[in-house]
């Protein structure tokens, strides 16, 4: 990247102009070179490309770049992240996990409430607000827990929260076992419009199992997970959003039988969104043969008939969006014995590679995964961002498509380094990162 | 002056990859290794084959059988012996297996048995250390080294395992000698059933190349060969709210226990086996056990040239 006007690419500037980015924003249905204009942070005009020149002769910029035809997307939104902040610190950040966000181009992220303490009540949502004030790289919207100190017993303070500064809430890591504090809850989140993210697994189905029920499981001699597991409580919530009129999302659906559940629920104009992670998209359970305890997660790595059907689900809109359900894990809990290793992968960095796999074996469309990764997550979280209309805030990124690499820890930015992908090709190289106009990450060859 | 062989410095971790060829080496070995065995006289088995080597054997679970027999095929063959008690040792205060075996290896032994409660465990180890791994039994997934002895036994009373019907009778969801014999026995050509109720069959066994039955008064009818697998009571896992697989061990007896009674259908010349321990009364009773089908003891004795076998091929000679 070359500044046109002799300054270094991520020094800050009030107004500049980025020339010549392929901008593929599904919002305003642009997919074409252009000329980006930023003044203040935010958005002040997509002009065709070179048309910004008139801008820099007459110094109504104050820099300029070339952007020489690289990839420019809205910044990428992941409503479900694990930041581990405060209490569990030596897995990960709030500056850590940021900067594996703006490093995987993400430019807003929702952090969840499973940590230590919960985040259940208005002075925990208000720390962690405070860190991130202090450290973040990105945009960081905390979830608050249903329930006190995810028991799933009583209800959390929802509504100090939601003025402290939470913008969904959910006891993910936790399923909700008990239907009537689902209810309750559905009824009480109705007066914030709060959706609730909900962790769809029956407790006792799973039992103390490790990994998907089928021939898998058989074989390898560990406790299987049946898929009813995760149908019984989306199918349970869905009644509930329609006995309720409550909203719910659904958290890394892994099944075909959640999905048409959820086909359903949506053709009957039920509240209901779901998400999908980018693991569920590409392993399945013959990928825990080598009991990599990186192929642990909760809901585990379903069957090659689930990854068609998600894949599926996700172009047709069935599921709304791609989150990746980011969770770091310090090697103590990762590099043991399978059956006791700690449940899921980290995410960030990865996702946005595992979203053009998916655009290049033609599953997905370029301007559906920004749609997926960008705008409707954005949307079902109600905070701006996935979008470069004039007006927005300038959140975005720049990725060169077609570098491929193989994926090694020392590339992760990541305190921790559990993800399924490392010894695997990932394609795609985030090199800039932008929240608000500022550069927040450049890439860095290490 | 050795032999490179298929088995040569590998480990032995499960049987689904092991093919027809490597599991007849091991019983052609095991055969020599038995008339040596029983034709031998004076104080030094003429056999040395691991002399000045070490095998460290790692039992996380309690083991009669197993433990004893390797302990001794490895001293017949020469070696050294490490006995490692975990509970006598540094796991008690929180040191990890692979940190446990890590620092064993840095003593330089030879060869590592493995018996763990957790499946996989084997798998996980040998990619940590550089020094040959056996799986003794990991939690319900593989125990190997039974499944050979027990293809042996088979061959010494009905000449070969081909054509066999074979029924494995009981808790096959948790047990790794159904697991394993399953793998060994539809390798060599025998035709596998199993038995046992159904909240204890694990998913989609049939993929295996099985058929599964729930009664086994009908089913031990065309059996030439029935091996009985002891209830895994500490297996079985109690569900956060307490559910259980099946309802009492008095209810298994009735519909799955071997007893005079239900050996009275039996083909003749069929043959009895069973891993052990046994649980008198309620998978076999006492005068099955000890009854003209039984081979139970012959398992026993098999075992420890299995395991002599294994252990020369793997290790034997090499310097």
């Amino acid at each position: 990247m070359k500044s046109i006007q002799g300054k270094p690419f991520d020094s800050p500037a009030q107004s500049y102009l980025l020339q010549r980015v392929h901008l593929v924003d599904p919002s305003s249905e642009v997919d074409s070179l252009v000329d980006l204009h930023v003044v203040n942070g935010r958005i002040q005009g997509v002009l065709k490309a070179g048309e910004g020149d008139s801008l820099v002769s007459a110094r109504s910029v104050e820099t300029a770049w070339d952007g020489a035809g690289l990839g420019c997307f809205p910044g990428l939104v992941d409503i479900h992240t694990h930041l581990r902040e405060p209490g569990f610190e030596y897995k990960e950040t709030i500056a850590t996990g940021t900067l594996a966000a703006v490093a995987g181009g993400f430019t807003s992220i929702l952090c969840m409430a499973n940590t230590n303490p919960v985040n259940d009540s208005p002075y925990v949502t208000k720390y962690i607000l405070s860190q991130v004030k202090q450290s973040a790289l990105c945009k960081v919207f905390p979830v608050g827990a249903l329930s006190k100190g995810l028991k799933g017993e009583q209800l959390a303070e929802i509504g100090k929260m939601k003025d402290a500064g939470i913008v969904a809430v959910s006891d993910d890591g936790m399923p909700v076992m008990n239907s009537y504090l689902m209810r309750k809850a559905l009824d009480y989140c109705k007066t914030f419009d709060l959706s609730i993210i909900s962790h769809a697994e029956d407790a006792f189905l799973v039992g103390q199992g490790v990994m998907h029920e089928g021939f898998h499981s058989c074989c390898l001699g560990l406790r299987g997970i049946p898929a009813e597991s995760e149908e019984i409580i989306v199918a349970r919530d869905i009644a509930l959003a329609r006995l309720t009129k409550g909203k719910v999302h659904f958290a890394h659906i892994s099944t075909r039988q959640a999905i048409a559940h959820i086909r359903r629920a949506k053709e009957e104009g039920l509240a209901v969104t779901a998400e999908v992670t980018p693991h569920h998209l590409v392993f399945c359970d013959e990928d825990v043969a080598t009991y990599d305890s990186n192929f642990k997660m909760a809901p585990p790595l379903r069957t090659r008939e689930d990854i068609a059907a998600l894949r599926g689900a996700l172009q047709d809109g069935t599921l709304d969006c791609i989150a990746t359900d980011h969770a770091p894990h310090a090697s103590r809990d990762k590099d043991v014995l399978f059956e006791y290793a700690a449940n899921g992968v980290v995410g960030l960095e990865t996702a946005w590679a595992t979203g053009l796999e998916l655009v290049e074996e033609g599953s997905l469309t370029l301007n559906r995964l920004v749609e997926v990764m960008a705008l409707r997550p954005a949307q079902i979280a109600g905070i701006e961002g996935g979008t470069l209309k004039v007006g927005s805030s300038a959140d975005f990124f720049l990725c060169s498509l077609k570098d491929t690499r193989v994926l090694d820890g020392g590339h992760l930015h990541s305190r921790s380094k559990n993800s399924p992908f490392l010894g695997r090709k990932v394609r795609g190289k985030v090199l800039a990162t932008f929240v608000g106009g500022d550069c927040k990450w450049t890439y860095r060859d290490t | 002056m050795v032999k490179k062989g298929a088995w040569t410095g590998c480990s032995l971790i499960e049987t689904r990859s092991l093919n027809a060829e490597r599991i007849r080496e091991v019983l052609s070995k095991s055969k020599e290794l038995k008339k040596l065995w029983n034709g031998w006289r004076g104080s030094e088995f003429p056999h040395q084959t691991l002399a000045g080597k070490t095998v460290v054997n790692l039992f996380f679970e309690p083991s009669t059988r197993t433990r004893s027999s390797f302990e001794l095929a490895a001293r017949r063959l020469g070696a050294h012996v490490l006995n490692f008690d975990p509970q006598s040792s540094s796991v008690t205060k929180g040191e990890t297996l692979f940190d446990t075996a890590r620092n064993l290896e840095a003593m330089d032994p030879d060869l590592l048995v493995l018996r763990h409660s957790s499946a996989g465990a084997p798998g996980q180890l040998s990619k940590r250390i550089k020094i040959p791994v056996i799986n003794a039994g990991d939690g319900f997934h593989e125990h190997p080294t039974q499944a050979l002895l027990d293809a042996m036994t088979i061959e010494e009373s009905m000449g070969s395992c081909q054509g066999l019907n074979v029924l494995i009778v009981g808790d096959i969801a948790h047990s790794r000698v159904a697991r394993s014999n399953i793998n060994v026995l539809t390798t060599l050509g025998a035709r596998v059933r199993v038995c046992g109720p159904p909240s204890l069959m694990p998913p989609q066994v049939e993929k295996l190349g099985v058929t599964s039955h729930f009664h086994l008064r009908e089913a031990i009818l065309d059996a030439d060969v029935i091996m009985m697998l002891r209830v895994q009571l500490e297996r079985q896992g109690q569900a956060p709210g307490g559910g259980t697989q099946f309802p009492s061990l008095g209810e298994y007896s009735r519909f799955w226990g071997l007893n005079s009674e239900t050996v009275k259908n039996l083909k003749k010349g069929a043959i009895i086996m069973h891993p052990g321990p046994l649980n008198e009364g309620v998978e076999i009773s006492q005068e099955v056990a000890n009854g003209p089908y039984s081979v139970i003891l012959n398992q026993v004795n098999n075992g420890v040239l299995v395991r002599m076998a294994i252990m020369d091929l793997m290790i034997g000679g090499m310097k």
